[in-house]
């Protein structure tokens, strides 16, 4: 295994891998080590899978300036990564003439941070662009560019673009220590063994306290985890047109109702204290309050049609609570990413592109390569094509003329896509992330022995080896005493 | 194989199979089931204990031996199977698209459609059990396919949420596999399943049954490592300081089976809010012309002899409709009254109860709101007055109801028919 590089990225959320598809472009051997099996397994997967449009941050700070930015980058960076991008818009709700004053703050908001396009919405236009909104409701805050994506699939266009370009990713490879000589990093050490690289990009989330600490770098930062829980809706049963908050409070962007890229309709996040930074359990207290939560927005959700639930956990950090963004002044060779929660989503381009400059600023000379691609592909999606695409794509390979997942229709060869794709899927929720696969009504109930089928074949492992999400996660433990005679 | 066919049965399970049998036999001309798993049978094939075919066969049949015999009989009738292939879309005008990767992308046109999808099991998150997300909870019948089809054990110490038939199989399947079946706890305060399923299958085998407990929590970041129970009361609410935690490696989920009715809704069928299954009249004809369903897909069954029945049923009444044995009927509903939760067909013929003369039988399914310990009533009424009435020595919400009914007694009916349970 090759053990030297120029730049080392701890950690493949959304904004280490965006970090590694723009430092694709250049003439540098670059390294992303992953302790998941997977790129984002974190938040970057867990969250409500917005792009929000940038009047809700402080007008002033880091976190305001990546969120416009970032927003504006995204609108032409999806379409060139393959990323089914919904530009919906969003609303924040006003139930009150006290909420309406909060509307017009956050239209001056919206001024300062330079928003384009956001304006007050009266009752009347409110219920034609939302038909189920609260009726209760007075007016809302309508802001054009807000757009929905979705997260995983974002994080893997990054990473299978970075990789098509010449990037490594390491995974299960977890971070323990950084080689330091004379105030300057020279490499890292992981479970996988040492690397010897000249910059490390700190962009491990939840985890960017602990090793930022490591190098003996803003020792006194800290994230305390908070967990936001959220439910999924059947989309047979209902669907809207918009991503819709409450008016904001001190404790966040409050409980959001909007529609997935896959028509499901989302609800969420609470804040919750968490048990730990790997805490994602759902509570029947929590998942109610999001239900209530957003029922003030949408009176119509029924529980009975809800059909999945996850929790996604915040990189809270302390002091102003703002984006830190920088090369670590204490060590030499290390760009710090510390505390990207909210809008880290809407915001990772830009976190990535300022990487870039604070890299050129450190003196690195970026030489372009003359064969970056910037373009990524997606993989056929069958249950999104029409009858004569379905018919030209089994014609050209038969297995996509096999559905392996009844309700959300995805194929035997959407799978081996993804099992074969440049970052591959090895698990079972490897697949569903890529295809969404088991999504659907019946939550894996009909593709189980299916997959289980399928990875066993692909990967050369027998079933036993086959797992839901890395080593400890097996499926099944052994052949029933018929097949084991 | 054909474009265009007389009947074609989605799905190949007990009521598809008995369907296409009888459309065949009354003289539909060419058949074909459409179904997705890679051998007919739908659900048969991987119930490998007893207890089904007492009334059709009046014999004890393992489902694989059940479902054989339907098998062999629509190869003897010339039936077309197509296997391994999904049907995506089916248009009020009969028009299906289906694929597989043998044949590619596939398009039909039927004189008739028989919906027989059957039913899908209710999941972790229709219940919203909460917390952590790890591998090993799984669906009962997902775990009776791993054993019984794929030779794969998915577990070795269980807990079961759920008395439902299939898990209380399961409960037992396990056991004889060599896994612990720690537990099965119910929600409810009663069972889910039937009785016998109870004693045969938890009981002889020594697993304790808690009843009025649920879930509370799931434990274990990877797999399963143990789960939380709680007591609840009359009204289904948690009761504090009854929690209780065992450690475990497997969840397996028994709480209920939801009629698959996607395709349904796409053809433009209505369904039925009770059952969550089309509304049918006693042809099992839906709302669309030429659009019939059969089997767990209008309502869930407790015995598959009646799943194929009303497959026949339906059968039956296709293969007329395309050789224009079929006038527009008008219609009389059967509504749920008192006691009632659902009932199946919910309207009826009105040609078909016009003459004291005629006595053909035709079959009511219903289920009860709440349970009975003693002698009930089962009346169906035209306004006040009592058309039919049946005797039964008990009934629970758990055990459908079948009744057999002559016409001829619902002759002289006036309007809608009112089915009704009481204790009297």
């Amino acid at each position: 295994m090759k053990n030297k590089y120029d730049v080392v990225i701890i950690g493949s959320g959304i904004i280490g891998s965006l970090t590694a598809r723009y430092l694709s472009r250049y003439n540098l051997s670059v390294l992303v080590v992953e302790k998941e099996i997977d790129v984002g397994m974190c938040p970057s997967s867990a969250n409500s899978a917005i792009i929000h449009a940038g009047y809700d941050p402080k007008p002033g700070t880091m976190k305001a300036e990546m969120n416009a930015k970032g927003n504006r980058i995204w609108h032409s960076l999806a379409p060139e990564l393959g990323i089914v991008f919904e530009k919906t818009g969003s609303l924040v709700v006003a139930t009150s003439e006290d909420d309406v004053s909060k509307l017009k703050q956050l239209q001056e908001q919206a001024a300062a941070n330079n928003i384009p396009g956001v304006e007050i919405l009266d009752k009347e236009q409110l219920k034609t662009r939302e038909p189920l909104i609260n009726p209760e409701a007075v007016a809302a805050l309508w802001a054009p560019t807000a757009a929905v994506l979705d997260p995983f699939g974002a994080v893997l266009a990054a990473a299978e673009n970075a990789v098509a370009n010449g990037v490594t990713y390491l995974f299960e490879t977890e971070f323990t220590d950084f080689i330091i000589d004379s105030g300057r990093i020279t490499g890292i050490r992981t479970t996988k063994g040492d690397f010897i690289c000249r910059r490390v990009i700190n962009a491990a989330g939840l985890y960017a306290d602990e090793v930022t600490r490591k190098a003996g770098a803003r020792i006194d930062f800290s994230i305390t985890p908070r967990k936001g829980s959220y439910l999924i809706f059947d989309p047979m049963k209902i669907t809207l047109k918009n991503v819709i908050f409450p008016v904001p409070s001190e404790m966040g962007k409050g409980i959001l109702a909007s529609t997935t890229t896959h028509g499901n309709v989302l609800i969420g996040p609470n804040n919750e204290a968490c048990d730990g930074k790997n805490d994602t359990a759902t509570g029947e207290d929590g998942l109610m309050e999001v239900f209530n939560g957003a029922k003030r927005l949408i009176p119509s959700l029924d529980l009975k049609n809800v059909i999945a639930q996850y929790c996604g956990v915040r990189a809270k950090g302390n002091g102003t609570g703002d984006f830190i963004v920088e090369k670590a002044s204490e060590v030499q060779g290390l760009i710090n990413l510390l505390g990207i929660e909210s809008p880290g989503f809407a915001s990772a381009p830009a976190i990535a592109l300022r990487v870039i400059e604070l890299l050129k600023e450190s003196g690195e000379k970026l030489e372009e390569k003359p064969d970056w691609n910037p373009v990524r592909k997606p993989f056929p999606h069958f249950h999104r094509m029409s009858n004569v695409e379905r018919k030209k794509l089994i014609a050209k390979n038969p297995a996509y003329g096999r559905i392996v997942c009844r309700c959300e229709e995805i194929t035997e060869g959407e799978i081996l896509d993804a099992i074969h794709s440049p970052v591959p899927a090895r698990t079972y929720d490897g697949i569903k992330r890529r295809t969404w696969m088991g999504t659907g009504r019946c939550q894996g109930a009909f593709d189980y022995p299916r997959v289980i089928a399928i990875l066993s074949r692909e990967l050369g492992i027998p079933a036993e080896e086959v797992t839901k999400k890395g080593k400890g996660s097996e499926l099944v433990y052994r052949g029933t005493k018929e097949c084991a005679q | 194989m054909n474009t265009t066919y007389d009947v074609v049965v989605v799905g190949a399970g007990p009521a598809g199979l008995a369907a296409a049998i009888e459309a065949k036999k009354t003289g539909a001309g060419d058949v074909l089931i459409i179904e997705r798993n890679d051998e007919p049978g739908g659900i048969l094939p991987q119930c490998i204990h007893n207890g089904f075919g007492s009334v059709i066969f009046k014999k004890d049949l393992p489902g694989p031996a059940y479902a054989y015999n339907f098998i062999e009989e629509a190869k003897t009738l010339g039936i077309e199977i197509v296997l391994d292939t999904m049907v995506l879309n089916i248009t009020p005008d009969k028009k299906i698209t289906a694929a597989n990767s043998r044949d590619g992308f596939l398009e039909f046109e039927a004189g008739a459609i028989i919906l027989a999808m059957g039913c899908r099991e209710r999941t972790r998150a229709n219940i919203r059990v909460p917390g952590d997300r790890p591998a090993g909870v799984f669906t009962a019948g997902t775990v009776q396919r791993l054993v019984n089809i794929e030779g794969l054990m998915p577990g070795k110490n269980f807990v079961i949420l759920g008395s439902g038939d299939i898990g209380m199989i399961m409960a037992r399947r396990l056991t004889l596999e060599g896994a612990n079946v720690l537990k099965v706890v119910e929600l409810m305060p009663c069972l889910t399943g039937l009785r016998r399923n109870y004693v045969q299958c938890l009981q002889d085998f020594n697993i304790p049954l808690s009843l009025s407990t649920t879930i509370k929590r799931i434990i274990g970041k990877k797999r399963v490592e143990a789960v939380e129970t709680v007591k609840v009361d009359e009204s289904l609410n948690p009761i504090s300081g009854t929690q209780e935690t065992i450690a475990c490696d497997s969840l397996l989920l028994s709480v209920g089976l939801i009629p698959e009715n996607e395709l349904s809704k796409k053809a433009g069928v209505i369904l039925d809010p009770l059952t969550g299954g089309p509304a049918v009249d006693e042809n099992m004809a839906t709302n669309i012309n030429g659009i019939y369903a059969a089997g767990n897909v209008v309502t869930i069954y407790d015995l598959v002899d009646y799943v194929s029945k009303a497959g026949m049923i339906a059968g039956t009444n296709a293969a007329l409709y395309t050789m224009g044995k079929s006038s527009s009927p008008k219609y009389y509903r059967l509504i749920p009254g008192d006691g009632v939760r659902s009932v199946v067909p919910q309207r009826i013929n009105t040609s078909n109860i016009a003459l004291k003369s005629s006595s053909t039988e035709i079959l009511i399914e219903l289920r009860v709101l709440h349970e009975f310990d003693s002698k009930v009533f089962i009346d169906i009424m035209d306004g006040d007055k009592v058309l039919y009435s049946h005797m039964e020595k008990y009934a629970r919400p758990a055990e459908m109801i079948t009744l057999r009914v002559d016409t001829s007694k619902l002759a002289g009916a006036t309007g809608d028919l009112t089915v009704v349970v009481s204790s009297k």
